[in-house]
């Protein structure tokens, strides 16, 4: 019985927009800047990475609270109580029972949006590693907040290399998340969901 | 005969013993005399004598004719501080193997104060010190910077290598820098050079970003002296138009501070894990120019296993699938 889920409402929609193409700016710009990459010009890139790393922040704050207020955040919630299970037969079949043509272990509801898996990554993203990358990202907009020394390595150096491995990580993050958005109905369901807010259940 | 039997006298024997005594307890009260004169003319010999007046905020004048003692104040000018000296590279130095021997006496005369003081070289140059630091090449570099060229005479090495701090390998980038702004920042100073006003520094770098942060942990000399590989610490300042203002001159893997800066611990630290240990590091931190070897090929293997994952699902899919 096919069934069609109001899942995007326009405020994440805005969001995840914005929010995508502020991610795309700043790994563009921050590889150029670290490997150089792009050919940017250097001050230039310097200028939007800046500039979109504020954009995101903005905009991550405005996730965060709206997730609150609107009751989204309900989809995040883990419960722990077999989770790891949960995640195993999702893992399964993704690697195995999808080629199997076997149906989907979670099949997404009312109130269910996101898979097991889903929900793992997005929570350890959106609530982890975006926060490290916007904090260490500040810091070094604003050195002198940084701790001279820990442990003996520059303070600097540190805040870097958190903000370069949380970068990476959110990087990653991105491929395997798109790549996994058209696993769907049709391979392009859902990104057609996220501009039109509604998800075609099969 | 008498002098023979005399001479084998217990008598002689006793007399000259006494001799003896009054003569050796005479001689050292006649030393003790006159190493007590001594020290009364000449008890500030050498660098004291100088430091009594120079190391001090105030010196005293004494008044021949009433014999009393004027407190005047030294320029802030010639005042040398005696524990910076002690711990400069040529601390073990009389103050008058440099200056004339002349200032020895007060008020110093004109031939004291027109004395030329040798340079570098003059000293240096075919010692193992000068074999070490390459003096040579130092001053070949040196006069081809834009300060020796327009100034010849008057600029010397001596000004930026402040005589009595100088201490060599300070490498600390405020000791460098503030021997550029003892000018730079200094109109007095600049002015016994140029007479001209002085260029404002700040202002003069407003087209660099985080301005402070620059100033502070780049050199000036990494901008503005051409780099000669053959020596540490490259000497030839070239015009403005020539100063580095492009970026990724320093903002890249290839950054130029490895070669000047951080040439001398990098030398010994630069291997092939990148610069996370390297010298590089220790002093500040350089966006595009600091990589981490295994960071390095950590994440490039973990996006390859990524893509490869995906690119063996996407076959699965399409193929198994349907
Ligand atoms: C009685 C105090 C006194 C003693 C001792 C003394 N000086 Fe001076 N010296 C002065 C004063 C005062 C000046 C002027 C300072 C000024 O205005 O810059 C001066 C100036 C100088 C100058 C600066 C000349 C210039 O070009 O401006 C030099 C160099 C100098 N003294 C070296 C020496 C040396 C070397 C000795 C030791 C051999 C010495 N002085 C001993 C008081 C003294
Ligand atoms: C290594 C050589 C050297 C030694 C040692 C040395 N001076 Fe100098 N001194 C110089 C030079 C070079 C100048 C700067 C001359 C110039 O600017 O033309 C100078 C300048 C001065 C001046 C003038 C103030 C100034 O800074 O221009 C005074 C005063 C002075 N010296 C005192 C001393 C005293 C006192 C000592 C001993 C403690 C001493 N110097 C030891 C090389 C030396
Ligand atoms: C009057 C002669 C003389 C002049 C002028 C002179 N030096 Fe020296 N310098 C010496 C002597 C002698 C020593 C060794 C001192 C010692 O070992 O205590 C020395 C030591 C040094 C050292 C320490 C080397 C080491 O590895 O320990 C450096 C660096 C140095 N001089 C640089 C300079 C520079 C730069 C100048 C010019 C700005 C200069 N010197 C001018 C005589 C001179
Ligand atoms: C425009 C300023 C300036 C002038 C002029 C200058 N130097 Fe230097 N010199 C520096 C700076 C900056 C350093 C780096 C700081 C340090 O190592 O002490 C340096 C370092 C040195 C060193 C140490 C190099 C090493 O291997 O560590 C020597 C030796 C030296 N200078 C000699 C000279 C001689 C000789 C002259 C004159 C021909 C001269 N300098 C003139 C600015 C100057
Ligand atoms: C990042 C590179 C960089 C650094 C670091 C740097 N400069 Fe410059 N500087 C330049 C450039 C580029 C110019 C030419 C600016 C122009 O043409 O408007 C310049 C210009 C100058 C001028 C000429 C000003 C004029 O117009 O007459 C002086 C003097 C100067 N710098 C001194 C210094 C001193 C002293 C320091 C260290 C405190 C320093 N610079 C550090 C790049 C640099
Ligand atoms: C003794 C004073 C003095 C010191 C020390 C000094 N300078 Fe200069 N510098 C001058 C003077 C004077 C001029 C102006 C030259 C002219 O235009 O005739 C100048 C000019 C310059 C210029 C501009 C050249 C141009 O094209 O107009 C640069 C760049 C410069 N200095 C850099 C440095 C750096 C870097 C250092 C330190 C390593 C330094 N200076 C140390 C006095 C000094
Ligand atoms: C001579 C080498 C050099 C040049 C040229 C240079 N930089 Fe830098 N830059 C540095 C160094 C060294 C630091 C590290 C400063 C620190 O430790 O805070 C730095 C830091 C920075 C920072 C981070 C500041 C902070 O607070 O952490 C930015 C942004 C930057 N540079 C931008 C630029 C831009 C844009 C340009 C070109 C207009 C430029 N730099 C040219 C050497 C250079
Ligand atoms: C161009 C890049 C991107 C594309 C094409 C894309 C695509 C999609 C699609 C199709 C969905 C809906 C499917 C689903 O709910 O799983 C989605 C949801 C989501 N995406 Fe992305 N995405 C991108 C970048 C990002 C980035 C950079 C982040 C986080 C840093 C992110 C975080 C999320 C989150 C948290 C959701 C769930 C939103 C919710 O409904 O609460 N996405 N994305």
């Amino acid at each position: 019985m096919a069934q069609k889920i109001y899942y995007y409402p326009v405020w994440i929609r805005i969001w995840h927009a914005t929010n995508a193409l502020m991610f795309l700016l700043l790994i563009i710009t921050g590889l150029s800047m670290q490997y150089g990459l792009f050919k940017i010009r250097f001050d230039y890139a310097v200028s939007i990475h800046n500039v979109s790393g504020i954009v995101l922040s903005v905009c991550y704050l405005y996730y965060f609270m709206a997730n609150f207020i609107t009751g989204n955040l309900k989809y995040y919630r883990i419960k722990f109580k077999g989770f790891f299970k949960r995640l195993w037969v999702q893992f399964v079949y993704y690697t195995v029972g999808i080629f199997k043509n076997q149906m989907p272990p979670f099949p997404l509801t009312i109130k269910r949006k996101f898979n097991p898996l889903q929900k793992f990554t997005y929570v350890s993203v959106m609530y982890i590693i975006v926060p490290l990358i916007i904090i260490s990202g500040y810091a070094m907009l604003f050195p002198e907040i940084i701790y001279e020394k820990v442990l003996g390595i520059p303070g600097i150096v540190l805040t870097d290399l958190v903000h370069v491995c949380t970068g990476f990580i959110g990087s990653i993050f991105m491929i395997i998340h798109i790549y996994f958005c058209t696993i769907g109905s049709k391979p392009a369901a859902n990104f057609k969901s996220l501009v039109n807010g509604y998800h075609q259940t099969e | 005969m008498l002098p023979k039997k005399l001479l084998c006298s217990p008598i002689a024997f006793f007399l000259a013993f006494f001799i003896a005594i009054i003569g050796i307890s005479f001689v050292p009260a006649q030393v003790s005399e006159i190493n007590a004169q001594k020290s009364k003319s000449d008890s500030l010999t050498g660098n004291a004598f100088c430091i009594q007046c120079h190391g001090n905020i105030y010196y005293g004048l004494k008044n021949p004719e009433t014999g009393k003692i004027h407190r005047k104040m030294m320029s802030i000018n010639g005042r040398i501080d005696p524990t910076v000296f002690k711990k400069s590279n040529h601390r073990s130095f009389q103050c008058t193997n440099c200056h004339s021997i002349e200032f020895k006496k007060f008020p110093h005369s004109e031939k004291a104060l027109l004395e030329e003081i040798g340079s570098c070289i003059d000293c240096h140059s075919g010692d193992s010190i000068a074999e070490k630091y390459k003096f040579d090449l130092i001053d070949e570099d040196f006069q081809k910077s834009v300060h020796a060229t327009k100034h010849s005479e008057n600029f010397t090495c001596w000004m930026c290598h402040e005589a009595h701090s100088y201490k060599v390998n300070a490498t600390t980038v405020e000791y460098d820098n503030s021997m550029c702004l003892s000018c730079h920042a200094n109109a007095n100073k600049y002015n016994l050079i140029l007479n001209k006003s002085n260029p404002n520094i700040i202002e003069k770098h407003e087209w660099l970003p985080n301005q402070q942060a620059h100033l502070q942990n780049v050199r000036c000399i990494e901008c503005h002296a051409r780099v000669n590989d053959s020596i540490l610490v490259a000497h030839n300042i070239q015009p403005k138009a020539k100063a580095v203002k492009l970026c990724v001159e320093c903002h890249s893997t290839n950054s130029l501070l490895k070669q000047t800066l951080y040439k001398y611990q990098s030398r010994v630290q630069i291997s092939r894990n990148g610069y996370f240990n390297a010298a590089i590091l220790n002093k500040s931190y350089v966006i595009g120019a600091n990589r981490n070897y295994y960071l390095n090929v950590a994440s490039v293997v973990i996006l390859l296993i990524v893509i490869g994952g995906i690119a063996i699902h996407i076959i699965l899919r399409t193929t198994l699938k349907k």
